[in-house]
């Protein structure tokens, strides 16, 4: 049976359990529809043209794991930004783990999507902020019809979030294949400040899944700080699919760090609904063997004087397959918009493969917008610079392309994960650095 | 360069169409309607031989299991191809020796156009042959190539005089079932330019093609094939137009270009069909398919400018198959009032140290949407390709769009690809600069769009540089206020 019609008869198998929950059983029910007109996306896709799901949907996925096994600190100590104190959520094969979480609803509401989903308290914010932004598309569709559990965050007007809120979902696969559809929501009000790190890990050799979905709403003034690290195994893939709103004057940025997995895409969408936004997206890849990373972005400008920048940075090896697909939106009232994209790419393989699309779609005169998309090598003067100097040609590769990675490093605000970050690519390049940022 | 102020003053009054009017000729037109009858008469009344009668029909059977291609930016009525003539001849069948035998009424229709023979054939020096609805009128200075071994005619003739070259050059470029517009030329094209150039051979003068559709509701589908032997080069020049008509009419061209090793081919097109009335009513709709193939060291080098057309759907590519070849694309696109562009280029690298450069200018005013479309591609085996891609938009005015739909595939670490895009407006400031110099704001943005275009119209050659000059501003008029 295909993937599709067993999640959609799991559905109606499991509809009893999910009619025991409050609020959002409709939509539920609408989503899964939805999924079945809509199915998953393919190559004929425009959005999908450079990335096939069919390897990673042969698998016979089980939705529903058993309980979860019993995960110590010390096994995941090194998945977590462990040096300075967070909030943080963690969550085991889609079950929330208590003994490994510290959560918090003191002044702002750090806690878990099935607590809010069945707390009277939260009707009002899950009946006007869930499932209001992400469109629907078959994936989106597919996490809303089956999706129980993920980080319900709300931090209140004019309040900092105290420390930075760790966001983990390990999959520990006893089953043979695991397919995860965590839910995040993230509320964060008029002139508050949050900083947030997202993490999907695998700890297992068994195919996992992860179709995950993301709506954050930034109010006016709001400062949104959000880190995703990607490193996971090769049987691991991933589906992040990411929907900021954001009003006047709020500021919002999402760094993406992607160094593996078996398929990585990145959906990130950006709403401006407000005059005088800022929106970053940035991103670093460096990927090896066979993998694939695709980014895709999306910036819609609706409201005048509101500026977006991206850049986003490659380097690809082995037979590695890299995408990049960021798409700017102008609509015509939003004059004095000012977009900036940029795409770098180092093939460091013969085999590796980077397709890029980088769009403009502007309907407006006075903007200002620039994209720019480059793939090449490094520079082999400045290698030959380096090894006159007794730097062997490994390192000194790997001095080049770190300090091409470097300045999407540089607007990272958490020194530690501004260290985790070095410490990775510096693993990853394969090179001692011999120095700490 | 001559063209002053005072003329382009001269040419915004006159901003209308100027190529609108319809020339009374009796002309042979076949009844509406496409099927394997209407194939076959046209390829009979070409008196065509057996192998080409087959080909078409072949294309015309793979046409019918296609399907209109959705994917382009554009929106507009889909034509019906029942409700299209897709022949139609001036009468008299014009074989002509010299000029004074043809049709006194054609060669008004010519004069209008600027592109008086005669007159070209003492001063330009330039080749002239004229497609009109479909069938070619005349072709100049056939006997001052002949000399060199070029062979200029049209691809009737040559299907009947040359048809060892015809038959191993057609659809090798473009194959028949590429695509659901050349699938239907390949069936229905009824006459277009065949251009020969011999082994180290360099091409005296400009070859130039005038295509013009004159009878109401009939589709004008010419296909070109031009092939340079190794180390010969060649300079060929295309310009349309059509009356003002309501209905919007049919343009689906093939054009295929080969060049051989080392041989170099400069193939430049000024596109003026009529775009439509400002309400966006009529104009032609215009589907073409040009690419060119590279052999070992060739270059080819596109250079267009599109100002007409109601709907634009043009990707002129080249396939850089040897190595050290070389592919340019240069580009103008005006969309104003209701037209659509989407237009753009493909370089496929496959050989090693090829190099492909393009350059974009897109000028959107009124109510128009202009896209820039691309893609480049460099192949596993293309060591050390190298492309850079500008493309660059201005905006007049928040009623039009500009797109850019870049398509950039690498699978080659030795490449070099370099793409850049911006998007802006006139800015105020320069039209301040010019108003306080006693330019008024006309002329400056007149000026200014001739800057903006400059690194484009400088690839044309001479007599088109100036035309396309013209036809910017005349296309502009009134779109900015």
């Amino acid at each position: 049976m295909e993937l599709k019609d067993k999640l959609v008869s799991s559905f109606f198998a499991l509809e009893e359990e999910f009619d025991a929950e409050n609020g959002i059983y409709d939509i539920r029910n609408q989503a899964i529809k939805d999924f079945e007109t809509l199915g998953f996306p393919n190559r004929k896709d425009e959005n999908w043209k450079y990335t096939s799901l069919n390897t990673i949907l042969k698998h016979d996925y089980s939705l529903f794991p058993k309980k979860e096994d019993a995960l110590e600190y010390r096994d995941i100590k090194k998945y977590l930004i462990h040096d300075i104190d967070t909030y943080n959520l963690v969550f085991i094969d889609g079950i929330y783990s208590s003994h490994l979480s510290q959560t918090t609803h003191d002044k702002i509401d750090v806690c878990l999507m099935s607590s809010a989903l069945s707390k009277d308290k939260y009707r009002p914010l899950i009946e006007n902020y869930y499932n209001k932004l992400a469109p629907k598309t078959g994936l989106n569709s597919l996490n809303t019809a089956f999706a129980r559990e993920g980080a319900f965050i709300h931090i209140h007007k004019n309040l900092q979030a105290d420390k930075p809120i760790q966001i983990i979902n390990f999959a520990t696969g006893n089953e043979s294949a695991l397919m995860l559809q965590p839910r995040n929501l993230i509320m964060v009000d008029e002139n508050s400040h949050v900083q947030i790190i997202e993490r999907h890990q695998s700890l297992t050799d068994h195919p996992v899944l992860t179709n995950s979905v993301t709506e954050l709403f930034a109010g006016k003034r709001a400062f949104v700080d959000y880190y995703k690290i990607q490193n996971d195994k090769d049987s691991a893939s991933l589906i992040d699919n990411t929907f900021i709103e954001q009003q006047g004057e709020s500021n919002v940025s999402v760094h993406t760090f992607s160094f593996g997995g078996k398929l990585t895409r990145n959906n990130l969408n950006f709403y401006q609904k407000g005059e005088r936004i800022d929106s970053t997206m940035k991103g670093v890849t460096i990927i090896e063997d066979k993998q694939h990373v695709d980014h895709n972005t999306l910036v819609h400008h609706i409201e005048p004087n509101c500026e977006s920048h991206q850049d986003y940075k490659g380097i690809y090896g082995d037979r590695s397959t890299g995408v990049f697909n960021g798409k700017v939106i102008v609509e015509k009232e939003a004059q004095k918009t000012n977009a900036y994209q940029a795409n770098n790419n180092i093939l460091a393989d013969d085999k590796a493969t980077i397709n890029s699309k980088p769009q403009l779609e502007i309907f407006a005169d006075d903007v200002k917008c620039s994209h720019g998309c480059t793939i090449g090598q490094l520079d082999e003067e400045a290698l030959f610079y380096l090894q006159s100097r007794g730097i062997p040609r490994k390192e000194a590769r790997g001095l080049l392309m770190y300090a091409f990675a470097n300045n999407v490093l540089e607007s990272v605000k958490i020194p530690e994960v501004k260290k985790r970050i070095n410490k990775l690519i510096a693993t990853k390049l394969g090179v001692e650095l011999g120095f700490n940022l | 360069m001559a063209y002053t102020e005072d003329d382009l003053k001269k040419e915004l009054e006159t901003k209308e169409y100027e190529y609108g009017f319809y020339t009374d000729i009796e002309s042979e037109t076949f009844p509406v309607g496409l099927n394997e009858d209407i194939v076959r008469a046209i390829s009979k009344k070409k008196e065509e031989p057996e192998w080409m009668t087959e080909w078409r029909l072949e294309a015309f059977r793979e046409w019918q299991k296609m399907e209109e291609p959705e994917w382009a930016n554009v929106k507009y009525p889909k034509p019906d191809f029942q409700n299209i003539s897709y022949y139609s001849a001036p009468n008299k069948k014009p074989k002509y020796e010299s000029l004074d035998e043809v049709d006194p009424e054609l060669l008004d229709t010519f004069k209008k156009l600027g592109i008086s023979l005669d007159e070209q054939k003492k001063l330009a020096g330039v080749a002239v042959d004229v497609v009109m609805d479909s069938v070619s009128v005349t072709t100049t200075f056939k006997k001052t190539l002949a000399e060199k071994g070029i062979i200029f005619c049209s691809i009737s003739e040559a299907i009947q005089e040359h048809p060892e070259l015809v038959k191993k050059y057609i659809g090798s470029v473009v194959p028949k079932k590429d695509n659901f517009y050349a699938a239907l030329n390949s069936a229905v094209f009824s006459d277009g330019s065949f251009c020969y150039i011999p082994k180290g051979v360099r091409c005296p003068m400009e070859l130039s093609t005038y295509f013009r559709i004159n009878q109401a509701g009939t589709g004008q589908f010419e296909r070109t094939l031009v092939i340079a032997e190794p180390g010969s080069y060649v300079s060929y020049l295309e310009g349309c137009t059509a009356p003002m008509r309501d209905e919007n009419q049919l343009h689906a061209a093939v054009v295929e270009l080969i060049a051989l090793d080392d041989a170099e081919i400069k193939y430049s097109t000024v596109q003026n069909w009529y775009p439509g009335n400002k309400e966006g009513k009529g104009g032609v709709y215009n589907f073409v398919t040009k690419r060119g193939l590279c052999e070992k060291g060739a270059k080819i080098s596109w250079t267009q400018v599109e100002t007409g057309s109601a709907v634009t759907w043009k990707y002129p590519s080249c396939i850089l198959k040897g190595d050290n070849s070389v592919g340019e694309f240069y580009s103008i696109a005006v969309t104003n009032n209701f037209q659509q562009a989407d237009t753009g280029t493909k370089m496929i690298h496959l050989g090693k140290n090829t190099k492909s450069t393009i350059i974009s200018k897109g000028i959107s005013a009124g109510k128009s949407q202009n896209s820039y479309r691309g893609l480049v591609q460099i192949n596993p085996r293309a060591e050390n390709a190298r492309n850079f891609s500008q493309c660059d938009s201005l905006l007049m005015g928040n009623k039009c769009g500009a797109h850019t739909f870049p398509y950039i595939e690498v699978k080659n670490k030795s490449a070099k690809v370099e793409h850049e895009a911006t998007t802006s407006k006139i800015g105020e400031d320069q039209i301040f600069y010019c108003n306080q110099r006693g330019i008024d704001t006309e002329k400056a943005i007149a000026l200014i769009v001739n800057g903006f275009s400059k690194e484009v119209l400088n690839k044309l050659p001479m007599e088109f540089a100036v035309e396309a000059q013209k036809l910017l501003e005349i296309s502009l008029e009134g779109s900015v206020g």
